[in-house]
C-alpha cells in the first residue's frame, strides 16, 4: 500500500499492490494515476533497439524524390534540413531538427540507458536525469505529425510534381509505431522505484 | 478501496512534478527550495507562477497567431511568375480541387485548433482566477484535451518546410517558406509551453476553499 496524490487534481489516493497491466485512474478526475506494465524492463529495450535500427535506415537512405517530366530530385531527411539552414529559415531547420531528427534519438538513447542497468541490475550515474528528461520531452516528439505533413505535401504539389517515398519514409513510419510501443512498454513507476536511492 | 476526499496540500504533503513521490512540504523560508527526496527533482505545491506564466504565452500566442493568419506562409515562382498562398488560402485550394478531406485537416489542424486552444487556455485562466467552483470535472477534461491535440497544428509548418526543401526544380518551380511559417510555428510552441505551466490543480482548489 502506498499513497500518491493525483497530478491533476492533488487528491490523496491509497493505492494497492496492483497486479501486472493494471491501471488505475483518480476517482475525482478521472487522471491516469498508475499503469503496471507486464514484463516492462525486456520490452521497452527490445523495441528500443528495433527502433534504432530503424532510426538508422530513415537518417541514411533516400527519404523523398521529387519528380516532375524527366526531372527527378532524391532529398535525405538530414540533406532536406540542411536545405533549410542553407536557405537561412533557421528557426524552422533547427525546429525540425529537434522534433523530427535529436529528440526521438534521445528518446531512445535514454531508454536504453536506463533500462539496460536496470536489466542488467547495476547502477549507473545521472539515470535519474535521464530518465526525468525522458519524460519532459515527450510532447515535443512529433515524428508522427511529419508523416501527416508528407501526405499534405504530396497532394499539394499535385499536378505540378510527384512526390516518390524513398525506403526512408517507410522506416521513418514504421518507426513511429516502434517508438510508440517502447514508449507504452515503460513503466514509470517501477522504474523510479528502482531509481531510488541512487547517486 | 476506500476513499476520503483530502488534497495532499491539506495534509502538507507534496507530490513531485517528476517521480510523483508523495513526500512532506517542509517549511520554507525565502530564497529556500525543497527537493524530492527520491529523484532529486525541485517541489513546489504547485506549478510556480503558474497564472503568470500561461497568461504571458497565451498573450503572446494571441498577437502572433494574427500575423501567422495574414502574411504569405508558402512563396511558390514557377515559369516566372510568382504566387504568394496564406493557411486560408491553402484550405480554399483544396476545397476547389475537390479534396475537401485534407482542407479540413489544414483547416482544424492550422486555423480551429490554435484558436480553440487560446480559448480554451483564456477560459481556464479566468475559471481559475475567478475562483469558479462549477464544473470541475469538464474544466480539467478540456486541459487535458488543449494538452494532447495542440501538437497536431505543427503539420502545417512540416508541410511547408517538405516543399521548399524539395521543390527545388530550377526554372520549372522554386517554393520558398514565407514570413508565416515563423510566427505560426512560434504560435504552436508557445500554446504548447502554456498549456505546460498552466497547473490544471488550481482548477481544484477553489472547490476545496468552499468546503472550509
Ligand atoms: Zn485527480
Amino acid at each position: 500500500m502506498h499513497q500518491i496524490a493525483c497530478h491533476e487534481c492533488d487528491l490523496i489516493h491509497t493505492i494497492p499492490p496492483m497486479p501486472e497491466s493494471a491501471t488505475a485512474r483518480c476517482v475525482r478526475c478521472g487522471a491516469l494515476l498508475l499503469q503496471s506494465k507486464a514484463d516492462s524492463i525486456n520490452r521497452t529495450i527490445a523495441w528500443t533497439i528495433s527502433g534504432l535500427i530503424l532510426y538508422a535506415v530513415a537518417i541514411t537512405f533516400p527519404f523523398l524524390a521529387i519528380k516532375s517530366g524527366s526531372i527527378v530530385q532524391q532529398t535525405g531527411l538530414l540533406s532536406g534540413i540542411q536545405q533549410l539552414f542553407s536557405q537561412d529559415i533557421i528557426p524552422l531547420a533547427v525546429l525540425i531538427l529537434l522534433t523530427c531528427v535529436l529528440i526521438p534519438l534521445m528518446q531512445m538513447f535514454g531508454l536504453l540507458y536506463v533500462f539496460v542497468p536496470l536489466k542488467l541490475n547495476i547502477r549507473v550515474k545521472f539515470a535519474i536525469n535521464v530518465f526525468r528528461l525522458f519524460q519532459h520531452v515527450k510532447p515535443w516528439s512529433m515524428m508522427e505529425i511529419y508523416m501527416l505533413g508528407i501526405l499534405i505535401a504530396m497532394a499539394k504539389l499535385g499536378k505540378m510534381a510527384t512526390i516518390v517515398p524513398g525506403l526512408a519514409v517507410i522506416a521513418f513510419g514504421l518507426l513511429i509505431f516502434v517508438l510508440n510501443f517502447a514508449i507504452t512498454a515503460v513503466d514509470s513507476h517501477m522504474v523510479w522505484e528502482r531509481l531510488e536511492g541512487e547517486p | 478501496m476506500k476513499q476520503t476526499l483530502v488534497m495532499a496540500r491539506q495534509l502538507g504533503l507534496v507530490s513531485c512534478h517528476d517521480c510523483h513521490l508523495l513526500s512532506h512540504m517542509p517549511e520554507l523560508s525565502a530564497n529556500h527550495a525543497a527537493y524530492c527526496p527520491r529523484c532529486g527533482g525541485e517541489l513546489h505545491q504547485r506549478k510556480p507562477n503558474s497564472i503568470m506564466r500561461t497568461w504571458a504565452l497565451v498573450i503572446a500566442a494571441m498577437i502572433f497567431y494574427i500575423p501567422a493568419n495574414l502574411l504569405p506562409m508558402t512563396i511558390t515562382s514557377s515559369l516566372g511568375s510568382t504566387q504568394t498562398d496564406t493557411i486560408m488560402s491553402g484550405v480554399i485550394y483544396f476545397i476547389h480541387e475537390g479534396s475537401w478531406q485534407i482542407a479540413l485537416v489544414i483547416f482544424t489542424a492550422s486555423i480551429l485548433v490554435p484558436f480553440m486552444k487560446i480559448i480554451i487556455l483564456i477560459y481556464l485562466l479566468l475559471c481559475v482566477q475567478f475562483k469558479s467552483i462549477r464544473h470541475p470535472k469538464e474544466l480539467t477534461r478540456l486541459y487535458r484535451l488543449t494538452e494532447a491535440v495542440g501538437r497536431w497544428s505543427m503539420v502545417d509548418i512540416y508541410v511547408v518546410t517538405i516543399l521548399v526543401a524539395l521543390v527545388k526544380l530550377g526554372l520549372i518551380a522554386n517554393i520558398d517558406a514565407g514570413p508565416a511559417a515563423i510566427y505560426f510555428a512560434s504560435v504552436v510552441v508557445m500554446t504548447m509551453i502554456a498549456a505546460e505551466c498552466f497547473d490544471p490543480r488550481l482548477i481544484w482548489d477553489a472547490l476545496e476553499k468552499q468546503h472550509e
